[in-house]
């Protein structure tokens, strides 16, 4: 278990990094005494700093808990239609209540998102189990039509721009104190996933193994679900779609350590933060003063580690 | 004991299983036979709640199934279905702990690690332990399932085609490992068996299946005949005796 102590100190080197690049040339070692220090550094620096974390680790954990759902490693939130459907619930309770307070919009965000995601499972339960390159397929064919209704929707009633803004790829130059908090929330999902880490284990074992071991697969997948629902609809609408995340680093992690979820959940969320945070430094540095979307780095680096990992995948099974 | 009554099976619009009413002794080894599609599978998963009953009853020794919280179930009876390619990549040792979860619910007790490391050891899988499922052959992989079944030290044993993918040391050392947990141990197992002669070999008691109706019965002499097996099978089959046991000789 030296992987996760080793991660993490990769993660606080990175933390360091991303506190002291910014456009405004600040020192925040002097932060204790310069007040313009201390206001970057507490309402910008440490706040992106933190949502960029959070938004990494909830997205990998969010996408083991998918893939040991569906027992699919080619899947993650952002193409079974998740993202999608977040967005309609969103943009639902845009048109219709519109004056409705945050936690609503939310909780309908969230709502859409678990419906849209039971949806898939529902489609690929019907699927042959052998074919396992139609599961993600058809993650992708479900969230074009989730997204295209969204897109249309919006076009009708001129919400176009906050569809776009949900669903285009996300970045974290917005991001101020005051504006990051919700993805919190997506840290306490991906918390409880880790709790019921044994269950979602068992159910990657199959229907039969977790009922003949006394578990309701029903109850466990709802809670899976609500984890997955939960975790997307918080960072698509604080920061918009982060792709990649919730893809790759559940791969990498279970090719080295496999799929014990108990202990495999805490590597899985540093090791999404580690990737997330440096993709974003990678955006801040590249035309610095000026920034490259964190979705667009992740675009190429995300495409990269898919391909090789696909690459040197042993034939097994 | 396990007492089915009125059962009956549908999927989609093909009836599997017709009314089938049978006791299972408690404390024996049984054996239910018969060509595919007969319903033994169906029958089964049923018994060990794997699929929800459509029609009639099963209680286990006097518990009735639909009644009873399934998380007590499982620490009364152990199912091993047919396995299907899984994707998961546990380390055997993993596996098998998995099936510890109904007696520590994930807080595993130094005992739990002990019958961990015994279901290891049966099923001769000490130097596997720390391998990946998905790196090691069938076989080795069904005798993890049946380690994590056996682990799950329940007093009832349901197995779906146990033999399958074993060559033939490891499932004779498995069926005198059944033939162990009953006789010494005091459990019940009830195995679905395709290859008959491991049934007259080691079973205690026979059932045999045919078009999701049970045909027969009873000890293995009683069922295990040339008439029964001939009329089972729709093909000719002699039995012969070999010490004090039938002798199923249906490939010559």
């Amino acid at each position: 278990m030296r992987l996760l102590p080793a991660a993490m100190l990769v993660l606080a080197g990175l933390s360091v990094a991303s506190l002291t690049i910014g456009a405004a040339s600040v020192s925040i070692l002097e932060a204790t005494r310069d007040p313009w220090a201390a206001l970057v550094l507490m309402e910008s620096r440490l706040p992106r700093t933190l949502a960029v974390i959070l938004t990494g680790a909830a997205l990998a954990v969010a996408g083991v808990v998918l893939q040991a759902l569906v027992r699919n490693r080619f899947v993650g939130p952002e193409t079974t239609g998740t993202a999608e459907s977040a967005t309609l619930g969103l943009l639902a309770v845009t048109i219709l209540f519109p004056a409705s307070p945050l936690w609503v919009k939310m909780v309908a965000a969230s709502l859409a998102a678990m419906l849209g995601t039971a949806l898939f499972v529902a489609v690929i339960r019907r699927l042959p189990m052998r074919e396992v390159m139609l599961v993600p397929i058809a993650g992708l064919v479900l969230s074009g039509v989730i997204g295209a209704i969204a897109t249309f929707i919006g076009w009708q009633t001129d919400l176009l721009q906050y569809v776009n803004g949900w669903l285009m790829s996300g970045e974290f130059s917005g991001v101020l104190a005051g504006r990051y908090e919700l993805l919190w929330v997506a840290a306490v999902a991906a918390g409880l996933a880790w709790f019921a880490a044994d269950r979602f284990a068992i159910l990657g074992l199959g229907d039969s193994v977790a009922t003949g071991l006394g578990l309701s697969p029903g109850a466990v997948m709802r809670l899976g679900l609500a984890v997955v629902a939960v975790v997307t609809a918080m960072v698509i609408t604080t920061v918009g779609l982060i792709p990649f995340v919730g893809l790759v680093v559940p791969n990498i992690v279970a090719r080295i350590m496999g799929d014990n979820l108990r202990a495999s959940i805490p590597v899985v969320a540093v090791f999404g933060a580690v990737l997330l945070l440096t993709c974003d430094l990678i955006g801040r540095l590249i035309r610095f003063p000026y920034e490259i979307p964190v979705g667009t780095i992740l675009g190429v680096v995300g495409a990269v580690i898919f391909l090789w990992l696909l690459y040197r995948r042993p034939a097994h099974g | 004991m396990i007492r089915i009554s009125g059962l009956s099976h549908r999927i989609g619009k093909s009836a599997i299983l017709h009314d089938i009413s049978a006791d299972l002794p408690k404390g024996k080894l049984t054996a239910l036979i018969g060509p595919n599609g007969a319903g033994k599978s169906t029958l089964l998963r049923l018994i060990g709640r794997l699929e929800p009953l459509q029609s009639g009853s099963v209680t286990l020794d006097g518990a009735d199934l639909s009644r009873t919280p399934t998380d007590q179930l499982a620490l009364r009876m152990a199912v091993l279905g047919q396995q299907t390619a899984i994707a998961s990549r546990l380390r055997l040792r993993e596996l098998v702990g998995f099936g510890r979860w109904p007696h520590h619910k994930g807080r595993p007790r130094p005992r739990d690690l002990e019958v961990v490391n015994q279901a290891l050891a049966a099923f001769s899988l000490d130097d596997l332990a720390d391998r990946f499922i998905d790196e090691i052959s069938g076989g080795q992989a069904q005798r993890a399932y049946l380690a994590m079944t056996v682990a799950q030290e329940t007093d009832w044993l349901l197995l779906d085609e146990p033999l399958n993918n074993l060559d033939m040391a490891h499932a004779r050392s498995l069926m005198a490992r059944l033939g162990e947990l009953v006789r010494v141990g005091g459990k019940s197992v009830v195995t679905v068996i395709h290859e008959v002669n491991y049934a007259a070999a080691w079973a205690d008691h026979v059932v045999a299946m045919k078009q999701g109706r049970i045909v027969a019965q009873g000890s293995p002499y009683e069922v295990l005949t040339s008439e029964t097996l001939s009329m089972l099978y729709d093909t000719p089959v002699g039995v012969g005796s070999h010490r004090g046991r039938p002798l199923v000789l249906h490939h010559v």
